[in-house]
């Protein structure tokens, strides 16, 4: 064997695989595209939890939609209060105050409570549940206990106990992303100070609700005429608070015949 | 004409890359969870494999063959694939980021993907020109397009069954695979000509 046959073909990959570098060099060079430097920055105050509440894909691109100023810097439930500071200093902006939320199931209809019209026996998700004459639960308003918010909720703070899923208050941070995930639109963000809250969504009449659940609201109107800063309505036979009003003193869940005010 | 025709026929159903050739299996089981992620990957495919298709064979013929290299095809190939990939990722990215930001995430990943060197392999092998390396690349693309986008509707189903505990996750996929190249291997069945 003579020593070309050996280096012949060492130099020429040598050569193809320079020329390769070189041109990916410059290619690198000529086809550089200008970032803007405040994502980097932004990416490293958001927490990384990718968990998509602001309403973007992830912390990055949530990132880039404020550096473009398509989105405000007080988005991030996740990180709250000192991370939109911290993004609008980045940003050179004021911050907006943002009001901590958590995620509530507004229904109590657990396996004791919530008559059932029948068992159910397929694939493990709310939504495949709901299509078959709007789950095992006879009231339509009803949680269907499977758990499909637990399963997309980032940070694991929805277990279901009983046939109803509950929020652990100090795991969940209010990103939101359960609430799509339910089929009946049970999930609601509540402000973090809410000291009581009606945990029922049925807008059926009086006489229906009972029927099927125990302690479901009647839309009877005793909160209404109770709460003296005027915070609580019954609209479509159901009693909602409203936050901004309401100022904690309880008396609602007092009068409430049907117990479904309850103190978080 | 005819025989651009029977080539892509040939490299869409009946020798398809994944069902009959078994070719890309990494990312045809990795990227068909969802339909829609995996008629990007297949789309970023398509893109690789045709311009590879030129790259190789004009390395192949220019180079290669002249200077009596043609054992090292494999090694120069990967070296011409994977310098490619890199530079088509920075040129999306500078002149077309629509484009970057459905392919960018895939392109990468299809830097080492068996299915792009084979399809270059086989083009010398089955001593195509270049018209029909080029034709062949891109039928094959779509071929791989085709299976990992079938395989991904057949996944979402699949979700919803209840399968025994011994074949949840990725038993039942391997399964399903096999059942789907079964159903292919019907096409081998087609004459043409």
């Amino acid at each position: 064997m003579r020593i070309e046959e050996l280096l012949f073909p060492l130099l020429w990959f040598a050569l193809l695989g320079g020329g390769f570098g070189l041109v990916l060099a410059i290619a690198a060079r000529a086809f550089a595209v200008k970032r803007d430097e405040r994502i980097p920055k932004i990416e490293e105050v958001l927490p990384g939890a990718n968990c998509g509440g602001c309403g973007y894909t992830g912390c990055a691109a949530y990132a880039e939609a404020v550096c473009k100023g398509e989105a405000s810097p007080g988005r991030c439930a996740v990180g709250g209060k000192a991370t939109s500071e911290a993004i609008a200093a980045i940003m050179g902006v004021e911050a907006t105050p943002m009001a901590e939320r958590r995620a509530r199931i507004l229904c109590c209809g657990d396996c004791d409570i919530a008559k059932e019209q029948y068992k159910y026996e397929g694939a493990a998700d709310c939504a495949a549940a709901a299509r078959l004459g709007g789950g095992p639960k006879s009231c339509p308003a009803s949680c269907v206990g499977l758990g499909s918010c637990a399963a997309v909720c980032p940070f694991g703070a929805i277990h279901v106990e009983n046939g109803l899923a509950t929020v652990d208050d100090s795991i969940c941070v209010g990103c939101g992303v359960c609430m799509t995930a339910c089929p009946k639109h049970l999930i609601h963000l509540v402000p973090i100070e809410a000291t009581y809250a009606v945990l029922c969504s049925s807008n059926e009449s009086g006489k229906e609700t009972r029927a099927v659940c125990d302690t479901g609201c009647i839309g009877c109107r005793i909160c209404e005429k109770k709460c003296e800063a005027g915070a609580i309505r019954v609209e479509n036979n159901l009693a909602t608070i409203n936050y901004d009003l309401c100022t904690g003193c309880g008396a609602c869940a007092e009068a409430c015949p049907r117990k479904i005010i309850k103190k978080l | 004409m005819a025989d651009i025709f029977a080539l892509m026929l040939s490299a869409v159903l009946i020798e398809n890359f994944i069902f009959s050739r078994f070719y890309g299996c990494c990312p045809f089981l990795g990227v068909s969870e969802k339909p829609a992620t995996a008629l990007g990957m297949g789309c970023a495919v398509v893109f690789v494999m045709t311009l590879s298709s030129a790259l190789t064979y004009a390395l192949y013929y220019c180079i290669l063959v002249p200077f009596a290299l043609t054992y090292l095809k494999t090694i120069a190939f990967i070296l011409a694939i994977a310098a490619l990939v890199q530079f088509i990722e920075m040129f999306l990215r500078r002149f077309m980021p629509a484009l970057h930001g459905a392919l960018g995430i895939y392109l990468p990943l299809i830097t080492t993907n068996c299915a792009v060197l084979g399809a270059a392999l086989l083009n010398i092998e089955q001593g195509f020109d270049f018209l029909h390396a080029v034709v062949f690349g891109f039928s094959a693309g779509l071929g791989f397009t085709m299976a990992i986008v079938i395989f991904a509707g057949v996944r979402q189903k699949m979700v919803f069954c209840d399968p025994p505990k011994a074949f949840r996750g990725f038993p039942l996929t391997l399964l399903a695979a096999a059942l789907a190249a079964m159903a292919f291997s019907g096409f081998s069945g087609l004459q043409i000509g």
